[in-house]
């Protein structure tokens, strides 16, 4: 049972990336990737994270990605052009990812954590319920948490200025994007 | 009092008086500083009586006192200390120097009276004597190098005083740059001596000096020649002589004070002071001997044939002091004191005389365009006469006195020395000629245009001009003020001349052979240790013989003149004309400055010229714009990873990631 | 299922994600491909808390989602920015700070 949960989340989230990088329409990008956050949010659930779960649902799902669904209806559908204007920049970007990759999975399967392959250690009831994270949060983490906050305050109050309206004219833009 | 609690006294009350009127010159009405000015010297030369009566108290062999205020040899490095050194040389110095320059102010009270500038002078004059007396007071070689350097500012200042004539601002430069040649030798001289013996007061140097050196070994002789180049420069003996001429650009007061009786003596007391060390370096010695009779003689003939009435009497000042520093070379070293003392006497009063002439002419110096003044300025004549006679040597003043001692010692010395006598008394006939040439040019004769105005009663009022270019000029700040004064109408001028014209008249009786010789036995301990001045004796008789013929050579110059001036007029310009490439040779001072000028001048411009044009220019701008142009051109290359694009820096951060990723893969294997 | 699936997967959706970063040429898009990247590690960072039995993961998980939604905040407020000033939205067109 839990393997089926397992795959059905990894593929939703795989086909959810690739759709992201893969469509042309940003539109079609930002819808992909909700369907993403979602599958994500369901292998968490089988990591034991609910309260995380819920918060990637309620929060990143729910709230960001609506936010990014607004800015690209705002922005509206762009076609990208064929041509790259880096020479080689097609060619190497997938064969450095794929580097990557290839040297990420050598570093987790062939490590020296033998017991990776196992499932861990005993789970306590209450694990990842919000009781345990809100505790651990208020308690431990407490610092961390407060300058989160602020980290939100500051990130807001910045995007008001950025994106708020300025009394200037608009003037031609030239092809490097300065005004 | 102590003699030194004197001595600093006297050194403190110049300063103190020059600070004064440099503070206050906004506020000080222009009459009040000089009576500050000159009050100060009177006080100076007040603390030096002091310190002779308080000297006088101890026994003749015991009057040397050292005093220091703070010693230096912790902070500096090097070993010396801020103390003076009073003994008889120092005390002697210091009463000639603070009685003539306390004169000397006096004089400029009035004869500065209508000077712009005149609160500016008494403070730089003031100034001036403070270092002067610095200098003769010092109780270490680095101390005297202070005052040295202070002194040649100070006669910087004073010869551009009118800092507004480009003559005068040249003269001054001119002035100090071959000054600071003197300045090096006397420094490397000190250095040498730190060096060689490990300290720099006098006292433990002439202690040491015996010991740490051989007679005539190099290194002594190198800082007796090193010495000597300092002295040369400030007392203006070839080939540094070229300044004193220029330096007639100052004021009258300054020229009758620095260029005549103090500044310029400070290489004979300089020499006079490290006697010890000239023993031990004879060959050094005699050169400064020779150089001091080469000047003698050459400046003699010169002052036979240029024409301004200031520039004579330089050259004058600049052959006597040769007679000086013959004198303190061969060992005659009370008697070259004594010729100073004499000199500053006479040499002051007839710079002072002429100060008089020269503003009754409307500061034309020109001695071709002055004469007769007999009747218009009797006092000035007298005057000059009185101060002629004594540079002459005329039986009876102290000029005759003093000179002929010299040249006695000469003789008596013997052997080579006798050239310095002859040489000597060929000197005292030119001397007598020319000095009487300026007697009877401007004092007898058919009165000039400006005379004959005097003798109406005023001044002739000229438009204002400088008197070597011709060229008119302001009245302004930085230039002479707009009135003339002159003694005949000044009292100030005429108590200081007075004063001079008695002491150069009668000075010279402290000194009779066999009779006074009050100066004599007065510094005979000082130079005690000298085996020449213990060697040689000049006997009374001897001393008589000399003095004759130093009396007969004075009346031969002084008949000459009187015969081609006054019975036969017109025979100079004669003889001019007749001798005429000679007289060019005398007239532009024997081309000494075309020589520097080709042999020094142009040279080193020259090398300037190279270092800036082609050095700087190729050399060091290459190797700096070499040097950018490298580093742009290596930051051109770096530059091509500043593509601008977000999208290779990305992918520049994912390589980078893979590498490292690459790297702890291996390394962990 | 192993902790070691769950590595992988975190593995292979960063790998997409840092390969789409690379390719895309639209602001928007690129930053959905950061998102992509946050989130493949937030899933190993779980997937190692359940491992360990260590809870401190999840709250390190809610921080980074945190500190996504910031960096979310302002990049769109970028993006909007540039849009009202009819700047180009490609990043090859934007480089005028090229050395």
């Amino acid at each position: 049972m839990e393997q089926v949960a397992f795959f059905a989340g990894a593929i939703g989230a795989l086909g959810g990336a690739i759709a992201v990088i893969a469509l042309r329409n940003p539109f079609y990008s930002v819808l992909a990737l909700v369907v993403h956050l979602f599958s994500l949010a369901g292998l968490f659930l089988l990591l034991h994270a609910e309260f995380v779960a819920a918060a990637q649902v309620v929060v990143y799902a729910g709230a960001v990605m609506v936010l990014y669904v607004f800015v690209a209806a705002y922005i509206g559908g762009f076609e990208e052009p064929l041509w790259d204007a880096i020479p080689g920049q097609r060619i190497l970007a997938p064969l450095v990812a794929g580097a990557l990759f290839v040297e990420l999975s050598i570093a987790v399967l062939g490590s020296g954590l033998k017991s990776l392959g196992s499932e861990g250690e005993v789970i306590p009831i209450g694990f990842g319920s919000p009781e345990a994270v809100g505790r651990l949060m208020l308690e431990r983490f407490l610092i961390p948490f407060e300058a989160a906050s602020l980290l939100l305050l500051i990130a807001a109050v910045g995007a008001v200025v950025l994106a708020g309206r300025r009394p200037e004219p608009e003037g031609r833009v030239d092809r490097e994007g300065m005004v | 009092m102590s003699v030194t609690t004197w001595g600093w006294l006297i050194i403190a009350f110049p300063l103190a008086g020059s600070v004064l009127i440099g503070l206050l010159f906004r506020v000080l009405p222009a009459k009040a500083a000089g009576w500050i000015g000159t009050l100060a010297i009177a006080l100076a030369f007040a603390c030096s009586i002091g310190a002779l009566l308080a000297m006088l108290g101890h026994p003749a062999e015991e009057r040397e006192f050292a005093n220091t205020l703070y010693d230096y040899a912790g902070a500096a490095g090097i070993p010396f200390d801020l103390g003076i050194y009073v003994d008889q040389l120092s005390v002697f110095m210091a009463l000639v120097v603070t009685g003539v320059s306390m004169l000397i102010h006096l004089y400029s009270l009035a004869y500065m009276g209508s000077d712009a500038g005149y609160r500016r002078f008494f403070s730089f004059l003031n100034f001036f004597v403070f270092s002067m007396l610095l200098l003769v007071l010092a109780g270490n070689y680095v101390l005297l190098i202070v005052g040295w350097a202070f002194v040649g500012f100070a006669s910087y200042a004073l010869i551009s005083f009118w800092y507004r004539r480009r003559t005068a601002t040249a003269a001054g430069m001119k002035a100090f740059v071959i000054n600071v040649i003197g300045d090096i030798g006397l420094m490397f001289a000190a250095i040498l001596l730190i060096k060689e013996i490990g300290v720099s007061d006098y006292g433990s140097v002439f202690e040491r000096a015996p010991e740490a050196f051989t007679t005539n070994e190099w290194t002594i002789v190198a800082i007796c020649l090193l010495l000597m180049l300092g002295a040369f420069a400030k007392s203006a003996q070839a080939p540094l002589h070229t300044w004193l001429a220029d330096a007639m650009e100052g004021p009258t007061p300054v020229s009758a004070l620095i260029h005549a009786a103090t500044m310029v003596t400070a290489g004979v007391y300089l020499i006079a002071r490290s006697y010890p060390l000239f023993t031990l370096a004879p060959t050094a010695a005699d050169i400064a001997a020779f150089v001091g009779l080469f000047t003698l003689l050459m400046a003699a003939t010169i002052a036979l044939a240029v024409t301004d009435l200031k520039r004579i009497i330089a050259f004058s000042t600049m052959s006597q002091i040769g007679y000086m520093i013959v004198g303190v070379s061969i060992g005659a070293y009370s008697a070259g004191l004594f010729h100073l003392m004499t000199h500053a006497f006479f040499k002051a009063l007839l710079f002072m005389a002429a100060g008089s002439v020269i503003a009754a002419m409307a500061a034309v110096q020109d001695i071709d365009r002055m004469r007769g003044f007999r009747r218009a300025m009797p006092f000035t004549s007298a005057a000059m006469i009185a101060g002629a006679l004594a540079l002459a040597g005329f039986p009876g003043t102290s000029g005759f006195f003093s000179k002929d001692e010299i040249l006695a010692f000469a003789a008596t010395r013997g052997g080579m020395y006798w050239i310095f006598a002859v040489g000597g008394y060929i000197g005292a006939i030119l001397t007598a000629f020319y000095s009487f040439r300026i007697v009877f040019r401007v004092v007898y004769g058919e009165p000039c245009e400006e005379a004959r105005e005097l003798e109406q009663g005023h001044i002739h009022h000229g438009e204002p001009i400088n008197p070597a270019t011709g060229e008119r000029e302001d009245t302004d700040v930085g230039f002479p003020g707009p009135e003339h004064h002159i003694a005949e109408r000044e009292w100030p001028m005429k108590v200081a001349m007075a004063v001079l014209a008695f002491g150069a008249l009668f000075g010279g009786l402290i000194q009779i052979p066999g009779v006074t010789d009050v100066l004599e036995s007065f510094l005979e301990p000082v130079f005690a240790a000298s085996p020449i001045a213990a060697g040689v004796h000049v006997s009374t008789t001897d001393a008589y013989i000399g003095l004759a013929v130093g009396g007969i050579c004075s009346l031969l110059g002084i008949g000459a003149a009187f015969y081609m001036y006054m019975v036969a007029p017109g025979s100079t310009v004669r003889l001019r004309d007749r001798f005429g490439r000679l007289h060019d040779f005398l007239f532009n001072r024997w081309y000494f400055d075309e020589l520097i000028d080709a042999l020094v001048y142009r040279p080193v411009v020259a090398c300037g010229r190279f270092a800036s044009g082609t050095f700087e220019r190729v050399v060091v701008d290459g190797i700096v714009r070499g040097t950018s142009d490298g580093v742009g051109g290596l930051g051109t290359v770096v530059r091509t990873a500043q593509s601008g694009f977000v999208r290779f820096y990305a992918l520049l951060v994912v390589v980078g990631l893979a590498v490292l990723g690459l790297y702890f893969l291996l390394a962990a294997s | 299922m192993g902790t070691t699936w769950y590595l992988v997967l975190s593995a292979l959706l960063f790998a997409i994600g840092a390969g789409g970063v690379l390719i895309r040429r639209n602001p928007l898009v690129i930053l959905l491909c950061l998102e992509l990247m946050l989130n493949s590690a937030n899933l190993a960072l779980l997937a190692f808390g359940r491992h360990l039995g260590n809870a401190d993961a999840q709250v390190f998980a809610m921080i980074v989602m945190v500190v996504a939604a910031c960096e979310v905040v302002v990049g769109l407020g970028l993006i909007v920015a540039m849009y009202r000033r009819r700047i180009p939205l490609d990043v090859d067109e934007n480089r005028g700070l090229r050395g």
